[in-house]
């Protein structure tokens, strides 16, 4: 072991031992103000996480205990939604007949005269319809746009400028793509224009720019050997796009599709005012139609406990809808990534 | 070990013209590049057409009241009063509050991601934002509604309580109500943390691990570390994450709607009742009508300039920055 001594050193101040190099190297000979804001740093970076963690979960729970009951019914997924709950949700209780707030004659006769069966089919067959309205508009544009910005335009200036304004397009909000289709669509065709194609169009305006970007960046990890390679054997580049790019890609364009499918599932506000409102089920892009995120917002509006019962259970569904979507998404870009050049 | 070599088979040796000369197919091509064109250009003529159309409904408000409708103090449609600053006043100190509260935070978790996690605790931890930013909107907004208010409610009557004597502080946080600026504000700034930590984190991941090495070489503490290069090597990007949290936090309807009280007004008790430019459109657009309606939609004209502008901004910040901001952008 051949360290420098200075000339100056004492004798007696050897060669320091492994163990003793190890402890002047080590956070234990840092000064005590140091070590505490380093150490203080860290806890409050864990801190951080726990804030952001703790509300999801105290969330999560108390979603699942509110709407997991009426869910777990087969009237939830099969029966129209009750109409005018508030009132058959007074005749029903007794505690609100004994407050006051119920129909004296119902209170009278005993109350529960009404039975509420509680089911959520329309919204959910909605929701599917309307979001599968926005998918067939918007991902097959929004995967062409991306093959321009990737395969054609590249670093050219209109392309830039698109990529850009495709951004700035994912931070408009989603209740002015509401009112940008409620201008063009409901004020033209008055309320018989409220239908889940109008949904579909606002939710679709929602979802493209996101699904150009998350394609291109999925292109853009595509090797250029491979389109050389195809380019090689004199193949036209439509044909090299659509044969090997995209199926190269696939995988993680089914990802990013799929988080654009979750966003636009759970989106209400440009919903509210393009779909209208009904209480049965309706299989039709055309006429009224109701999703899962307006009946939480109604039956919100409604008050009352069976309102409220039903607002949880649609809560419960939607969020069992977006997360298989999201985890979906996640599980396919894990498994099949590209491994980037 | 001999072979039979059978004979190559025989190749055209004259292939039909040459390689430079268009072939079939080139009509495809341009077809297919016409297209892909179109697609893209789809996003420019959406972005335009959402500008043309609302502003075309919007604007017998904008005429009717001229300067009254962007400057005017008062939003009282059953007394045709159309004064949209009470409105703007919300949205700009409820996201100002959801922004406070999640910067922070973003950057805690950011830093924790890139500096301090394990790689399996780092795949934790993203899931767990991940998720975040996939509950819907609406589902934060029940969930505030029936489980937070009342919290909120007692929690901020103490604080009022608290800070009675004291100036400035007692205008602030007077007593008020359990749907309020801050209460909207506190769940936004749950909302708003997966995009602000999903962009911040790209921006960590752009400083030089030479840098980071060198800091840890000489000495620094992994604090004196993030403090002395990760933080001054990315501030350009969080500037843009935070311009980018606003933007959404602005822009955030159905959540804030539930929570803020529907009461358009301006005032300085951030524990008091106020109203947002979304959340007003989202709850009265359905019914309305006449110049009512304009109105509403003369709101989504500025929420749309507005935040076109602020995303504008901040991309710009952050351009830096791979843009991968995945689907919570």
């Amino acid at each position: 072991m051949s360290t420098v001594t200075p000339p100056d050193a004492p004798e007696s101040d050897a060669d320091p031992t492994p163990a003793e190099i190890r402890k002047m190297l080590s956070s234990a000979s840092l000064s005590t103000k140091r070590r505490v804001r380093n150490t203080g740093a860290s806890i409050a970076m864990v801190l951080t996480f726990l804030i952001a963690a703790v509300p999801l979960v105290f969330m999560g729970t108390s979603v699942v205990s509110q709407g997991i009951g009426v869910v777990m019914s087969a009237d939830w997924w099969t029966q129209p939604i009750p109409g005018d709950v508030g009132r058959s949700d007074l005749a029903g209780n007794e505690d609100l007949c004994g407050l006051g707030f119920g129909d004296t004659a119902e209170c009278e006769s005993g109350g529960s005269t009404t039975t509420v069966v509680e089911g959520m089919q329309p919204a959910i067959v909605g929701t599917f319809l309307t979001v599968f309205g926005a998918s067939v508009l918007a991902i097959p544009l929004g995967i062409m746009g991306a093959v321009y910005l990737n395969e054609y335009g590249k670093t050219g200036r209109l392309a830039q400028f698109i990529r850009f304004m495709t951004d700035v397009m994912v931070g408009v909000p989603s209740v002015v793509m509401g009112v940008f289709v409620y201008s063009i669509w409901v004020v033209r065709f008055g309320t018989s224009g409220k239908s889940a194609f109008a949904a579909s169009l606002a939710l679709g305006c929602l979802m493209l720019p996101i699904v150009v970007r998350s394609t291109e960046e999925m292109l853009k990890l595509v090797p250029n050997s491979l389109r050389e390679a195809s380019a090689a054997l004199g193949t036209r580049t439509w044909k090299t796009t659509v044969s090997v790019v995209l199926p190269a890609a696939i995988a993680g364009i089914t990802s990013g599709c799929l988080l654009a499918v979750a966003r636009a599932a759970g989106e209400t506000a440009p919903v509210v005012f393009t779909i209208g409102f009904v209480t049965t089920t309706n299989l039709s892009m055309r006429g009224q139609n109701t999703t899962l995120s307006a009946q939480i917002y109604s039956q919100l509006q409604n008050g009352g406990t069976i309102a409220t019962q039903l607002a949880w259970g649609a809560a419960v569904t939607l969020v069992v809808i977006v997360l298989v979507l999201t985890l979906a998404a996640r599980g396919i870009s894990k498994r099949f990534a590209i491994v980037g050049s | 070990m001999t072979m039979q070599l059978e004979a190559p088979p025989s190749v055209d040796p004259s292939p039909r013209g040459s390689l430079t000369e268009e072939g079939s197919g080139a009509g495809v091509d341009r077809l297919f590049r016409r297209v892909a064109l179109l697609a893209g250009g789809a996003v420019l003529l959406i972005l335009l057409l959402i500008a043309i159309s609302t502003t075309n409904q919007a604007w017998p408000a904008f005429s009717e009241f001229g300067a009254g409708y962007f400057f005017g103090t008062e939003w009282i449609p059953s007394e045709q009063l159309y004064g949209i600053l009470p409105l703007v006043f919300g949205t700009v100190v409820v996201s100002l509050i959801a922004v406070v509260f999640a910067v922070p935070i973003s950057i805690g978790i950011a830093l924790f991601i890139t500096e301090l996690a394990h790689r399996r605790v780092r795949g934790f931890i993203t899931l767990v934002i991940d998720l975040l930013a996939a509950v819907p909107s609406v589902v934060f907004g029940l969930w505030g509604f029936y489980q937070l208010i009342p919290i909120f409610q007692s929690v901020f009557n103490w604080i009022a309580d608290l800070v009675s004597g004291i100036p400035v502080l007692n205008v602030l946080f007077a007593p008020g109500s359990g749907s309020s600026f801050m209460s909207a504000g506190l769940v936004l700034a749950l909302m708003i943390t997966p995009i602000i930590t999903s962009v911040t984190r790209e921006v960590f991941l752009t400083v030089p691990v030479n840098d980071k090495s060198g800091a840890l070489a000489l000495g620094a503490t992994r604090w004196e570390m993030i403090k002395g290069v990760v933080i001054p090597h990315s501030s350009g990007g969080l500037t843009g994450a935070v311009m980018l949290g606003l933007g959404r936090a602005m822009g955030e309807t159905v959540a804030v709607a539930l929570l803020i009280g529907a009461s358009p007004q301006i005032s300085a008790n951030l524990f008091g009742r106020g109203e947002t430019m979304p959340a007003q459109i989202f709850r009265s657009l359905s019914e309305a009508s006449g110049t009512y309606r304009s109105a509403l939609i003369g709101l989504g004209v500025c929420l749309f300039v507005i935040t076109i502008l602020i995303n504008i901004s901040a991309r710009r910040l952050v351009v830096i920055v791979d843009r991968r901001i995945k689907g919570t952008a």
